[in-house]
């Protein structure tokens, strides 16, 4: 097979592989590869036809094949190479890769620094047991978005949307415009788990029935779906007898979910938080085997692109960092402190930061509230009884990631902390 | 008689819930924006709302049967549903370049449907 | 109007293998089937476990042939070219009291001819299986039992026989027969009348309709349905073997099982329904699968399950399988009621529906040309890096993965669109390539393996469908005309 070698490797040309690969190639790295499976470069932002991308990173608002097409044309601008139509099939010590691709064949390609930007993948039926009959017309959201925007192809005419998820409710809209009905969208928790903007100029404005605490209990239909059974739920999420009821449609899309796609990890011996499916990382989105990085999706679940590419810029700085030293100097700096998800927090990316590394620059902790709070909080990092960084958010949703800083300062305050924990707690007043 | 409503901001991802009190279709305070486009938003919604459109249209002879297409600017909410119809029925020739104009003045909004990207032609 | 010396009804794993014993001789042999694919029958849903055998009452044909067929599994799957480990099956008692029912088994075991059974105590099981409940109070191992790809067998055991000249002809459909008198002379199909010296009924579900078409009555087939979980490969650590509870009236009972692809297989549960159509899955029945695997493996986590699904087995009345010829008519052979274990004794079953058509008088010369081995379609996922390279540079085709869960790749999805018996629908596909069977369940190759196939079969991809008839995966084109 072919043999390559480079400085920086990044697996994904979505947004996340897209900055760091850029930014790789920014902070001095010598050559930077870029591997895409698909034939087209951007991830899943070619199928992401609205709007809504890059007002952060650029001032304006794109749709995500504009925001696709900046990246690509700004990495290739620095040299980054690309090797689209190729999927890594392995990852080895080195760290390398084995990638096949039907131009390539199979290639190897060794890096001193690589950056695991895969993304994620979508929660399906299988995975939440609907019982039923397995017939033609049951599609994840990501899948019917695919068809409908890039292969050119409706797989229904009349849609039940189970998940209120921004890929559900940006295809809700997207299906109607196209001469679809969407009959209804249901939701098993009492909030919608996307954008609040979504709810109101995809559903909303298109008069699409919304039902919350309300989930899909079978699927009817031998060939194809010819209905699905919904079912109001309870607190616990069990179908609330009596409520049952039947609608008819052609297609069950799915938006109930995405999950890290760690499976590449998980062969790199790459250590992953259940809590969030994606690798544990630091500040440097350094995951536990040296010379391996994470950025985006891939580590957690982000809302908006901007945020990812924020982050993976700093991966992207930081596999060149490594990748430029020494093997002596690659030793990481000074102790790791775990950050943990205090009150109402589910989950913090990273998980642990080196406080001397902040001398560096700030660095950005990420996280998201287990349920909503639809009030005055105050989000902040507390290292025992000390408050490091506090922020008032007028509230907080589980489907909008929140941010806080941690830079010097906070550091110095923090002294020898052993550990540091995110919460969100109702403001008093 | 002011209205005490409630709006959600789409201008930008966050989604501000604005509370609003209206007389008729003026407003008379609001509260939770985030910044000055909130206050834009509000009184355009009730006056004369306006969205993005994003959709796509076909491509004859290119690399990908369609390309994605948007609104050069917000249109009339109203409009969205006509304006897709009409794009549906449109077929562009390949090669169709970035931000080209499929549609200038569609619906005399002064608002223009511009491709989202290129799309090469097929060998 | 084609003339045959047998038609055999029902392309399942059963007739399939009946097929390829048949094709050894120069006879003119029709397999059909009604579905589009062979073996969409009880052959795709079962737990696709070879049992060992103490399982079936000595003295009845179910003992023998499951014993004669697990014995026939290594050299057969080897032959055909399909995926069989002989891993080991052991029956969990979780009390003292069970604890009997193993030494039953085991005594009945012996009387069925079973060799290399023996009943372990609960550390040794453990040892072997550490995550088995500490409720374990002992175990029958089996060293014969074996976990094997049921789909993949009968695919390859129709391949050989049409490769040995068998005629396949499917989406046809077995309405009625023709007869002279008390003889049958042939089969009326929605695809036109054939006639044949010999009908073979291997229609499993449907055997007790065309026993009565034909004049037989008092014989009802009872669908009986069982519930099944898949989970993702990562529980496979779980589990090194197949873990039976002890078995009721009903059934073997709720088993946690490796599957021979990677996975892991929770079920089946049993529950008789009128509706031979009915493969629906429930809540109820789900919840009880799960119930009843986690009484044997407490740590399986349900969060790794992948997907659902259900199959229904052919219960006759009598108990036993029914493989005859009846004395009522000429020129027919019954196979019906072949539950489990029917899928083991299948290539034992086929032998001895041979012997039946030799001593009913039916002409068996040997065809000199007769190959009894298949070899099937080169699997990427199987082969080492070189061996991988040289797929590539013979086909660069194989160098597309187009299912990532599973690497399979466009070369293998384009292979088995073209093979002896071509891969019509997805589902088809999933059955020779484990396309979309993974934890991604489709979510990410379905637009891919709509593009290839469409190209391959020839048709629009608004044609392809998923299992044939009105399941097609496309409805119109984003800018077709909305209805």
């Amino acid at each position: 097979m072919r043999d390559l070698s480079c400085d920086v490797l990044v697996i994904g040309s979505g947004p996340a592989g897209l900055a760091a690969a850029y930014q790789a190639r920014r902070s001095g790295s010598g050559r930077v590869v870029l591997v895409e499976r698909n034939d087209e470069l951007g991830g899943i932002l070619p199928q992401c036809i609205h709007n809504g991308f890059g007002g952060r990173v650029f001032q304006t608002d794109l749709t995500g094949p504009e925001y696709a097409s900046r990246w690509i044309h700004q990495a290739h601008e620095v040299g980054v190479e690309f090797l689209s139509r190729t999927m890594v099939l392995s990852i080895e010590p080195g760290p390398s890769i084995v990638a096949t691709g039907s131009v390539c064949g199979l290639v190897r390609i060794e890096a001193k620094a690589l950056v695991l930007a895969m993304g994620c993948r979508e929660r399906t039926r299988g995975a939440l047991a609907i019982p039923g009959t397995r017939p033609a017309g049951v599609y994840t959201a990501g899948t019917a978005q695919r068809l409908v925007n890039i292969e050119g192809f409706m797989p229904g005419e009349r849609f039940v949307i189970l998940g209120s998820g921004d890929i559900g409710m940006i295809m809700a809209r997207r299906l109607t415009l196209e001469g679809a009905e969407v009959a209804v969208m249901v939701e098993i928790m009492p909030y919608i788990s996307g954008l609040r903007r979504n709810l109101v100029q995809c559903v909303r404005d298109y008069d699409i029935p919304l039902l919350l605490c309300t989930t899909v209990t079978g699927v009817i239909g031998r060939d194809r779906v010819e209905a699905v059974t919904i079912s109001q739920v309870d607190e616990r999420w069990q179908p609330v007898p009596g409520t049952q009821r039947e609608i008819p449609c052609d297609t069950l899309l799915l938006s109930v979910g995405l999950i890290p796609e760690n499976e590449l990890s998980r062969m790199a011996g790459v250590a992953l938080d259940p809590l969030t499916g994606g690798p544990y990382v630091d500040e440097r989105l350094a995951t536990s085997v040296p010379g391996i990085f994470a950025a985006g999706n891939v580590v957690h679940v982000y809302d908006l692109v901007d945020h990812v590419t924020e982050s993976a810029l700093q991966a992207g700085r930081y596999a060149a960092d490594y990748a430029r030293q020494g093997a002596q100097e690659k030793a990481p700096i000074g102790r790791l402190i775990p950050l943990r998800a205090g009150r109402n927090v589910q989950h913090v990316v990273p998980q642990a930061l080196h406080m001397e590394a902040l001398e560096d620059g700030e660095a950005t902790i990420e996280f998201r509230v287990r349920q909503p709070i639809e009030a005055s909080v105050r989000a902040q990092i507390t290292s025992g009884d000390q408050v490091l960084v506090s922020r008032r958010l007028r509230y907080a949703r589980p489907s909008e990631m929140v941010t806080l800083s941690l830079d010097l300062a906070h550091a110095q305050r923090a002294g020898r902390a052993e550990m540091l924990r995110v919460e969100v707690i109702p403001s008093v007043a | 008689m002011a209205d005490h409503r409630q709006f959600i901001c789409v201008t930008c991802p966050v989604g501000c819930s604005l509370d609003v009190l209206v007389e008729g279709s003026e407003l008379k305070d609001i509260q939770g924006h985030a910044c000055k486009r909130g206050i834009t938003f509000v009184q355009e919604e009730l006056t004369a709302p306006k969205r993005v459109l994003t959709t796509t249209v076909r491509v004859q002879g290119g690399t990908l049967p369609l390309v994605p297409v948007r609104s050069s600017g917000p249109l009339p909410k109203g409009v969205l549903l006509q304006v897709a119809s009409q794009l549906r029925q449109l077929v562009l020739q390949a090669p169709v370049s970035a931000h080209q104009i499929v549609i200038h003045d569609v619906l005399h909004t002064d608002v223009d449907i511009i491709t989202s990207r290129e799309v090469g032609r097929a060998e | 109007m084609r003339s045959y010396d047998v038609i055999i009804i029902g392309a399942g794993v059963v007739g399939s293998l009946i097929a390829r014993a048949l094709s050894r001789y120069t006879l003119r042999v029709l397999l059909i089937d009604r579905a589009s694919d062979v073996g969409e029958g009880t052959t795709k849903a079962n737990t696709a476990i070879v049992h060992a055998g103490y399982d079936a009452k000595p003295g009845s044909l179910k003992a023998r042939l499951n014993v004669a067929g697990n014995a026939m599994f290594d050299r057969l799957c080897a032959e055909l070219d399909v995926d069989f480990e002989r891993c080991g099956t052991c029956v969990v008692a979780l009390s003292d009291y069970e604890l009997a029912t193993l030494r039953e088994l085991h005594q009945r075991g012996q009387e069925n001819g079973v060799p290399g059974i023996e009943l372990l105590g609960a550390e040794e099981m453990r040892r072997r299986e550490p995550a088995l409940t500490d409720k374990a109070s002992g175990a029958l191992y089996a060293a014969t039992g074996g976990i094997v790809d049921p789909f993949g067998l009968c695919i390859a055991a129709a391949e050989c026989a049409v490769l040995n000249g068998v005629e396949l002809a499917l989406g046809t459909e077995a309405l009625d027969f023709t007869r002279e008198g008390q003889r049958i002379t042939g089969v009326i199909t929605n695809h036109g009348e054939f006639r044949s010296h010999w009908v073979i009924i291997a229609a499993g579900l449907w055997a007790d309709e065309l026993l009565h078409k034909a004049g037989l009555d008092g014989f009802y087939i009872t669908p009986r349905k069982g519930e099944y979980l898949v989970l993702d490969r990562v529980a496979a650590e779980l589990v090194h073997t197949v873990l039976f509870p002890c078995p009721t009236p009903l059934s073997k009972g709720i088993l946690v099982t490796r599957t021979i692809h990677g996975n892991v297989m929770l079920g089946p549960n049993a529950v008789d329904i009128l509706d031979k159509d009915d493969l629906a899955t429930t809540a109820e029945g789900l919840h009880e699968v799960m119930a009843g695997a986690l009484r044997l493996v407490p740590s399986l986590d349900s969060r790794s399950i992948i997907r659902n699904y259900a199959g229904l087995r052919a219960t006759g009345g009598t108990g036993d399988f029914r493989i005859e010829v009846p004395p009522e008519l000429h020129g027919l052979l019954v196979l019906a009621g072949i539950e489990s274990p029917g899928l083991t004794a299948s290539p034992a079953i086929a032998e001895h529906v041979v012997e039946l058509l030799r001593e009913a008088g039916l002409s068996l010369a040997e065809r000199p040309d007769f190959d009894p081995t298949r070899v099937g379609r080169p699997r990427f996922s199987k082969l080492n890096r070189d061996q991988q390279q040289a797929l590539i540079a013979a086909d660069p085709r194989y160098g597309n993965i187009v299912c990532r869960c599973e690497t399979v790749t466009e070369g293998e999805i384009v292979a088995a669109c073209h093979a002896p018996i071509p891969a019509r629908t997805y589902d088809a596909l999933k059955r020779r390539t484990r396309v979309g069977t993974g934890r991604c369940q489709g979510a990410f190759d379905t637009p891919l393996v709509i593009t290839i196939m469409a190209r391959e079969l020839g048709i629009s991809p608004l044609e392809v469908t998923q299992k044939g008839g009105n399941s097609r995966l496309l409805y119109r084109e984003t800018k077709g005309a909305a209805p």
